[in-house]
């Protein structure tokens, strides 16, 4: 009866969580209110943020949304927007383009609004850029990895900043995936690896990548399949990726197809590492199915390690939110900052109108930002709105958990 | 060879499973000709309740066959209950009104149930483990590996239809169900209630899908909401490629789906991107030749 008793409390524990959590909210707006000394006296503005905080997404979601809150706070206890009194705004877009897009929309129609930290997710930022476009709205993703949002669709040969206003703080697939592959080529020694796709964008493109610099490196792409994301049942295109006896099994997809298929290959004696990208590097895909040795690498280095990743870690600990950081609330965090740094410059010279002119000026303020203390290090942009900090780190389970072995910068060679 | 045979065998434990929900559709349509579309939805909360049985109410050390029989009770109580308050709810309502009121209906009640369960379920918003409640490992024909729990399947689906079937043929429930479906005025006249069989219809069709559920569950691991929609597309299609209406046509058409599921991915042009395109393929060729499935009768030979 162990495991009754233990869902029994921690359901309780969690109902508690909730309760103290919303007791806190209250009382912080009551101080924030008060505002402990800072002039508010020109008003409140607005740090918009859109993420998937339900559904399948949802717990990278809430904690992004409460580490911008995190960061709001602080701002506010700091007086860091002098005149002004900041507040988040926060919509869910459930992963879907259309309620991302919408939330942006509104976001930009309001000029109280001076920046907007999100998406998370890489298809709900292709919908969202064109939309707040035209009202030169700053928008800082904390998880976007998909390269054409920053460099255009011929971003390997001919990059082309698509949108001024698009900035990002985590680095990007085309990185990404010849990282995975220097990684199982290089350190793991892997000369013949299979690729298992799931027909999206982002795992084809890093698929791609990954295959392109496993070749360079003198690895074999032995098979590359298409799975429907859909499917529970992948025996059929394991017993067809076993008959070329890989070694590696690079999946472009996320945990609940990966996990699975973890499983299911060693169920059919095809036991050899999987390995993939951020969607993987989650504790579910240990739960459905991944296996000790399966590998993910996944943007920044674990917070834990980072020297000024640990104020953050605190300070998220003591507010007491009901969800954890997760793998992008440091970002998000990091991407507050930036905002909210901007729109202290931009109203020191004249109060706060949200006219285009002033927008304008907050891109300018983002795009000079820079700066080494953030939660994941160093924060700052290039020339194309892309992150600075290239910082990925590889991932293994061991023993049932994900385990970091290795955390290096990734540079396009 | 082993590659072929390996693939053949997990061809027949998909069709296996797939079978047990496509009997449920192929039940009630034979009835009372109506398209169920949150079948695939009774499948899906069958499996939610044998994962909270597991999960919350099973000791953590029960054995698996414990364990097992009660998981399938608890999908199938659970299976049976949603399809009873479905037909009383939202389908008895509608006898006599336009064909189509019935089908839009049970498309609705199809969101509806997978709504209820993500929102209301806990965890369900992203996929759960299933408890792993059968023999571990798997046995091994040579080369051709295969898990106990689909041997399980392979065992217990052809079992249930085949009593399915012996019970329709020989009983006395079995004979009103075949008087009703083909005609159900005389049906009432000879003092049959079509109410009670249209009931029973969907009691029996649930049962086989919480049934289902449970071997889907061990056999895959993972379940989600989006399972019942995904698995009834294919189950549906089974039911019609072996004839709507019969339930030897309902496993057979399975079978066929799941060995072409397989087989095209591995052998046809394209790859495993194309193997839902072959499925598809088979069921328009069928259907072009024999509208009315394998194993069906021709629509016109109904009263």
């Amino acid at each position: 009866m162990r495991r009754k008793s233990t869902a029994a409390l921690s359901g309780l524990l969690a109902m508690g969580v909730v309760l103290g959590a919303s007791g806190c909210g209250a009382d912080k707006t009551e101080a924030v209110g008060g505002t402990g000394g800072c002039d508010t006296s020109k008003g409140t503005l607005v740090v918009g943020v859109i993420a998937p905080m339900s559904g399948k997404l949802s717990a990278i979601g809430l904690g992004i949304r409460n580490s911008v809150q995190l960061a709001v706070e602080q701002a506010n206890e700091k007086c860091a927007v002098k005149g002004y009194q900041l507040k988040m705004d926060a919509q869910d877009d459930e992963a879907n383009p259309d309620k991302g897009a919408a939330a942006a929309q509104r976001f930009a129609d309001d000029s109280n609004v001076v920046g907007l930290v999100g998406p998370y997710n890489s298809g709900v930022a292709r919908a969202i850029q064109p939309k707040i476009a035209s009202s030169r709205l700053v928008e800082i993703s904390p998880g976007n990895t998909d390269p054409v949002l920053s460099r255009g669709p011929e971003f390997a040969t001919a990059p082309k900043r698509p949108y001024e206003n698009y900035f990002r703080v985590v680095g990007t697939d085309d990185l990404q995936g010849p990282f995975n592959a220097r990684y199982l080529v290089e350190k793991e020694g892997m000369k013949r690896i299979a690729i298992i796709t799931d027909g999206k964008a982002v795992g084809e493109n890093t698929a791609t990548q990954f295959a392109k610099e496993a070749e360079r490196l003198g690895a074999r792409i032995v098979i590359r399949e298409k799975i429907n994301e859909n499917d529970n049942d992948f025996s059929s295109v394991l017993t067809k990726v076993k008959a070329t006896r890989p070694e590696a099994i690079f999946v472009g997809s996320e945990y609940h197809v990966a996990g699975p298929l973890s499983k299911q290959a060693k169920d059919l004696g095809l036991n050899v590492p999987i390995s993939g990208t951020d969607g993987l590097f989650d504790p579910q895909f240990i739960a459905l199915g991944g296996k000790d040795g399966d590998v993910a690498t996944s943007v920044g280095a674990p917070i834990e390690s980072v020297e000024t990743g640990k104020a953050f870690v605190d300070a998220y600990t003591k507010k007491n939110f009901s969800d954890g950081y997760g793998g992008f609330g440091s970002f998000a965090y990091d991407a507050a900052k930036v905002i909210i740094s901007g729109v202290g410059k931009v109203t020191v010279s004249a109060d706060w109108t949200g006219s285009p002119e002033q927008r304008t000026q907050m891109i300018k303020e983002v795009q000079a930002y820079r700066a080494e203390d953030g939660a994941n290090g160093l924060v700052g942009f290039d020339e194309y709105g892309d992150s600075l900090n290239k910082v990925f780190t590889v991932y293994k389970v061991t023993s049932g958990a994900w385990k970091d072995e290795l955390s290096d910068q990734a540079e396009a060679k | 060879m082993a590659v072929l045979a390996q693939q053949i065998v997990n061809g027949l434990v998909l069709g296996a499973l797939i079978g047990l929900i496509a009997l449920g559709y192929t039940m009630v349509y034979g009835i009372i000709q109506l398209i169920n579309f949150a079948h695939g939805e009774v499948f899906m909360v069958g499996a939610f309740g044998a994962h909270f049985l597991a999960r919350y109410v099973l000791p953590e050390d029960v054995r698996w066959y414990v364990a097992l029989p009660a998981m399938c009770l608890a999908a199938v109580a659970v299976s049976i209950g949603v399809a009873v308050a479905m037909e009383r709810l939202a389908y008895r309502p509608l006898i006599g009104a336009h064909r189509l009121a019935p089908l839009i209906t049970a498309l609705g009640v199809s969101i509806l149930l997978q709504e209820v369960v993500r929102v209301f379920y806990p965890g369900a918003t992203a996929p759960l483990a299933f408890p792993r409640m059968f023999v571990e490992g798997h046995l091994a024909i040579g080369p051709v590996t295969i898990l106990w729990t689909g041997v399980l399947a392979l065992a217990v689906a052809p079992l249930l239809a085949a009593a399915l079937h012996i019970y329709v043929e020989r009983s006395r429930l079995g004979r009103a169900m075949r008087a009703t479906a083909q005609d159900p005025d005389t049906a009432r006249l000879m003092g049959i209630s079509p109410n009670r069989v249209t009931l029973a219809t969907f009691v029996i069709g649930a049962g086989l899908a919480g049934v289902g559920a449970v071997l889907y569950g061990i056999h895959y691991t993972q379940i989600d909401t989006a399972i019942g929609f995904q698995n009834g597309i294919f189950a549906f299609t089974a039911a019609v490629l072996g004839g709507i209406g019969s339930i030897r046509g309902a496993m057979l058409g399975a079978f066929c789906i799941g060995l072409v599921k397989s087989l095209a991915g591995q052998y046809v042009w394209g790859g495993v991107q194309y193997d839902y395109v072959w499925v598809f393929v088979l069921l328009i060729l069928v259907l072009m030749f024999r509208p009315q499935g394998f194993l069906g009768r021709p629509e016109g030979m109904r009263a």
